[in-house]
């Protein structure tokens, strides 16, 4: 378990890891948290002749309160973006979701923007982010962009980040009041999610106002259940009446086939998982 | 008939006191003698080249790039070593014609399995061994790969591919036995028909998927070449074994090889191997004349150390209309892997004598065909062969009880030995010398709540809930405490059974143990030091126990088979009686009585009747100092004991388990569990329960959770522990368990094995338990392990759920491609 040679640098403002990035281009690989690369390294499955590490950038760690949405850096650990209070106020989906990722250890030393970045569909992150309307910040040379969660995804292990670009921020917005639950499906607790559901809810009285679901493992990225999110606006809280919008939840989903099971399955267990997300979200379970 | 005695309660007496381990503070603080924690002057690290490829010829191998880089002392092929490297021996051929391809550490020919080492890289330092292998280039010429089990049976039939195509055929032995050919028993064919016609007749296929030890240290071994001895340091469970192998394959004579297991990080079985490492780092450092370190990665361990279980299972049982059974017979198909490893051809045949279990079945008869594959060997792995055969009869009683319409603890009991009587003789010629299968029932029974869980599974089948109870029953016994040296001869067994023990008086009173058995983290060190605390009333404290380092404990054969306690718990106290005996005639001498007038009470000699009395810590310092000792007597009250025990060992007990199994998902969880064990006398209740809170945790993971799985390429998918899915404590539930003691009459001390039982006894519990819970919506098997998607298509189709054939990718692959 001994990762190939490579060289390390360890800059202090992104302005440094941008030019260390341009100079060392296809060579160099962003460690963040190092939670997913560094088991990658580790097994010679990729051997880097750099390491850029993210880790003493001061400026891409915290969550801030910018209005109408949440400004959470990139750097932020798991652990701390799950205790913010911010985030439970605003983004609760993303707490709930925290509490299931992983273990102590991981969401101690991984990072909220290294996972998003690191595109993994079983990833815990992706579908919360993606169904609370996320915006992704990265800097490249020319400066900084803003894509859309829903541009951010574009394959497995896949972004819209440029090879010499940087995640810096996700600006997650505002959802005060909604409820939120994160269903994972899992064997063993620290398995991978064969299939999660991401979803979060705005009642008025005993009536779903608004649904925004997310899917994990559903696909080569995180989805959005947009079917069954439109059939939920309006719906009465109800096992039944849930139930019926949640089977639509795997509609449109290409989801993948391995040893925890084959993708009728996965689309069997969406369904399942996002009618008793849903009832979890809206505080009847 | 067994007296069944209450469980001791709390006791001054050593014998049966919670001690905590006197190890566990290195072993858990890791301050201490891993393998890989030794460093030498001078040591050379290894990495080995492996096949990518189940079946390939080698065609060429390019070391040369290798060679010059940095720091390389040198890179070895198996042409470059050749003889030198020795053999790995089969210590087990079960038939006199087995076919048994040879094995060289590091083939220079042919590759036959995904994981084989074709050179070794030696450096300065590991990394620099790890980054120049992989400069060695090898051109492979892929052969047909024999993969499927089934396949592989018959591929000299239907010409399928050859593990190894010079042998001709995949078949590897074909054991037997026969209870009407035995004298043991009746003729099972004549049982199958009479059922046939006017009986029950069960007709089962079960799998036994393969796993994987997964031990928690990886195997590390040094070789150190330059004093008068080659000293070996390796994390394995059988240092006196791996010594005569390596002497007996290498030419080095034995007694110039000195073979240390340190501490060791567990084994399970996986490692009572001679393992081709071992070999190669052995052959490395005599060639280059330095010591070498080789310590494999977690992925190494995943994929070489060998594998267990992976059997196919055709099973037939006869029984009358009300439930007696009549007849079984058993057909294996058992996968050996590449090779037949040191062992690997007796684990089906362990089995062989299990299958009937606790049961009086008048007819039996039982064959395994053991074959070779492309994939990696398969050996002992915790029961070895008494897990897989409990798994299906204790299923195959569910499904009986079904048949005829009773409950199966019922069912059992009217099958089962009754206590009064022991000693009996069963269909498979084994002697059970103790047990009570009915107090231990009764016990568990009520722990359990069965006749609660049963009202409350019946309510939830009525109600139609989405979420159903399932109630699981295993009734196992085992055989254990390995073995009795002529039974091991008859078998064929490369081996005797025996074991040494030696006590040291040591002049300051503090006495040293010295055991020929190898701990791996079962807690010697404590349970042998309250023998000979209890033995010869010297404090606990003052106990040091010897053991894994053939210079020191020159005689044993290790650990595995749960036969330390009761094989070389047994060598100790007699080795202990005689240190009595010679101290004895010392007492009589100094305190002027006759030495039959002496009693030895408490660690003391005292005079009958009087208060004159010497402790045996007194007497140790005076035979030490010898100046008056009576007329010819020895100067030593050293002694030892080497003891070959006249049985098995039979632990039992009644398992139960609760699971609830989600109807809509598949999945299942574990509601409770509860056994009620008998295993003897118990020296320490503490190290009692951890082996069986382990055990069953590995037992459950078998029926759930864990499968070893290879692709059509041969190539394991399951390599790490994102797809080997290895339990933690996350995962389970707090059992609740009990004994009953019947005390064994085979060994002194009346105790009985525990290191395999809780293994043995937990898969069966949990599947039947799965089973129950969706057997009325039309399910009565479901493969193991039983996944959610396996459950829940079994739900959907009254199936078995299917077997893990698919291809399926590893979460980590080479398209991993996140930036950060």
């Amino acid at each position: 378990m001994i990762p190939a040679a490579f060289e390390y640098v360890a800059p202090t403002s992104v302005e440094e890891a941008l030019a260390a990035l341009a100079e060392h281009g296809d060579d160099a690989k962003i460690i963040a948290g190092g939670q997913s690369l560094l088991p990658v390294l580790r097994m010679r499955l990729n051997a880097p002749e750099w390491v850029i590490d993210l880790g003493r950038i001061e400026s891409l760690r915290g969550v801030s309160d910018r209005g109408d949405h949440l400004a959470i850096g990139a750097m932020t650990t798991h652990h701390d973006v799950g205790q913010d209070p911010l985030v439970h106020e605003h983004a609760l989906l993303i707490s709930k979701a925290i509490t299931h990722l992983a273990d102590a250890q991981v969401r101690h030393r991984g990072t909220f923007g290294g996972a998003l970045a690191h595109a993994d569909p079983a990833g815990d992150l992706g579908a919360p982010a993606l169904a609370l309307g996320s915006t992704f910040v990265v800097q490249g040379p020319g400066g900084t962009r803003e894509v859309a969660a829903s541009d951010f995804f574009v394959d497995l292990f896949e972004t819209a980040i440029s090879d010499d670009e940087i995640l810096t921020e996700v600006r997650v917005p505002k959802h005060a009041g909604w409820g939120a639950a994160y269903e994972k499906f899992v064997r063993i607790a620290h398995q991978w999610p064969i299939v999660a559901v991401a979803a979060t809810v705005r009642m008025e009285g005993d009536t779903i106002a608004e649904a925004r679901i997310g899917l994990t493992n559903m696909g080569s990225t995180p989805v959005r259940a947009e079917a069954a999110e439109q059939a939920l606006a309006g719906v009465p809280a109800t096992e039944e009446g849930v139930a019926a919008a949640a089977a639509l939840a795997a509609d449109g989903t290409n989801p993948p086939s391995d040893l925890n099971g084959d993708a009728d399955y996965r689309r069997h267990l969406a369904t399942v998982l996002t009618r008793r997300a849903v009832l979890a979200a809206a505080g009847r379970s | 008939m067994t007296a069944t005695q209450e469980p001791t309660g709390a006791t001054t007496s050593e014998i049966g006191r919670d001690r905590r381990r006197k190890e566990d503070q290195r072993l858990i603080t890791g301050r201490t003698r891993w393998t890989d924690n030794i460093t030498l002057p001078g040591m050379l690290h290894l990495a080995m080249v492996r096949s990518p490829f189940p079946h390939a010829r080698i065609t060429g191998i390019d070391t040369e790039a290798a060679k010059g880089a940095t720091n390389v002392v040198a890179v070895l092929t198996g042409a470059d070593l050749g003889e030198a490297q020795g053999v790995c021996i089969n210590a087990w051929p079960v038939v006199p014609d087995q076919v048994t391809p040879a094995h060289l550490p590091m083939p220079s020919d042919r590759v036959s399995f995904a994981g084989e080492v074709v050179a070794v890289v030696v450096a300065r330092t590991a990394a620099e061994a790890r980054d120049a292998a992989e400069l060695v280039e090898v051109d492979y010429e892929e052969l047909p790969a024999a993969l499927d089990l089934k396949d592989a049976a018959t591929a000299h039939e239907t010409g399928g591919a050859i593990a190894h195509p010079d042998l001709g055929t995949n078949v590897s032995a074909v054991w037997r036995f026969d209870s009407g050919e035995a004298g043991t028993g009746g003729d099972v064919e004549q049982a199958i028909a009479e059922a046939r016609s006017n009986g029950i007749l069960i007709e089962r296929e079960y799998r036994q998927q393969r796993l994987i030890p997964a031990f928690m240290e990886p195997r590390s071994v040094v070789v150190d070449p330059t004093g008068e001895q080659i000293t070996v340091w390796s994390a394995t469970q059988v240092p006196h074994i791996l010594r005569f192998a390596m002497a007996a394959t290498t030419g080095v004579p034995e007694s110039k090889i000195r073979v240390i297991a340190p501490d060791v990080g567990g084994g399970f079985g996986g490692k009572l191997q001679q393992t081709p490492e071992e070999m190669i780092a052995f052959a490395v450092a005599r060639r280059l004349g330095k010591p070498v370190k080789f310590t494999e990665t977690r992925s190494e361990s995943l994929l070489t150390a060998h594998h267990g279980r992976d059997q196919w299972q055709r099973l037939t049982l006869a029984a009358t209309k009300d439930g007696h059974v009549t007849g079984l017979k058993v057909d294996l198909l058992a996968d050996l892997g590449a090779y037949v490893a040191i062992v690997g051809g007796g684990v089906p045949v362990l089995g062989a004598f299990m299958f009937n279990a606790i049961y009086k079945f008048p007819a039996y008869q039982f064959q395994t065909t053991n074959v070779l594959t492309n994939k990696t060997w398969t050996d002992a792995y915790r029961g070895a062969g008494r897990p897989e055969a409990t798994f299906a009869i204790e299923r195959l009683m569910d499904e009986l009880a079904v048949a005829v319409g009773k409950d199966p603890l019922e069912v059992r009991e009217m099958n089962w030995i009754k206590h009064e009587e022991f000693p009996f003789t069963t269909v498979a010629g084994l002697q059970y010398d103790s047990g009570n299968y009915e107090a231990a029932t009764a016990r568990a029974k009520e722990m359990f709540g069965y006749d609660e869980l049963r009202a409350e599974q019946a309510e939830r089948r009525a109600n139609g809930d989405k979420v159903q109870l399932g109630l699981g029953i295993s009734t196992f016994t085992e055989m254990c405490g390995l073995a009795p040296s002529r039974v091991l001869g008859s078998l064929n067994y490369g081996a005797g059974g025996w074991e040494h023990a030696e006590v040291r008086m040591l002049p300051t009173g503090k006495v040293e143990i010295v055991t020929g058995a190898s701990a791996h983290g079962q807690g010697h060190e404590t349970a042998f030091s309250q023998i000979a605390a209890d033995r010869l009333g010297v404090p606990f404290e003052d106990v040091e126990v010897l053991h894994g380092d053939t210079q020191i404990s020159h005689k044993g054969l290790d650990t595995y088979g749960s036969r330390s306690l009761v094989v070389g718990g047994e060598a100790l106290v007699r080795a202990l009686d005689k240190v009595i005996e010679k101290a004895r005639p010392v007492a009589a001498h100094l305190l002027e009585a006759s030495a039959d007038d002496l009693e030895f009470s408490g660690g003391r000699f005292t005079v009958k009747g009087t208060d004159q009395g010497m402790a045996i810590t007194e007497i140790a310092t005076a035979v030490f100092a010898a100046h008056n000792l009576p007329d010819g007597m020895e100067p030593s009250l050293d002694s030892e004991a080497t003891y070959d025990p006249v049985n098995f060992n039979y632990p039992h007990g009644t398992h139960l388990c609760a699971v609830e199994v989600d109807t809509e998902t598949g999945q299942v969880k574990l509601r409770k569990y509860v056994c009620c064990d008998d295993i003897g006398v118990v020296i320490n209740p503490l190290i009692v329960s951890g082996q069986v809170h382990g055990g069953l945790v590995q037992g459950i993971a078998q029926a759930l959770w864990e499968e070893a799985v290879y692709d059509d390429n041969g190539t394991l998918v399951s390599g790490s522990f994102v797809d080997y899915l290895l339990p933690t404590a996350a995962d389970t539930i707090s059992f609740e368990i009990d004994h009953t003691t019947s005390p064994s009459t085979t060994n002194s001390l009346g105790t009985k094995g525990v290191g395999e039982a809780g293994t043995i006894a937990s898969t069966p519990a949990v599947v039947n338990a799965v089973v129950d819970a969706v057997r009325h919506l039309g399910v009565s098997d479901i493969t193991m392990p039983c996944t959610p998607e396996r459950v829940w298509r079994a739900i959907r189709s009254g199936s078995s759920g299917g077997a893990t054939t698919e291809a399926a990718m590893p979460h980590f692959d080479e398209t991993e491609g996140g930036v950060q």
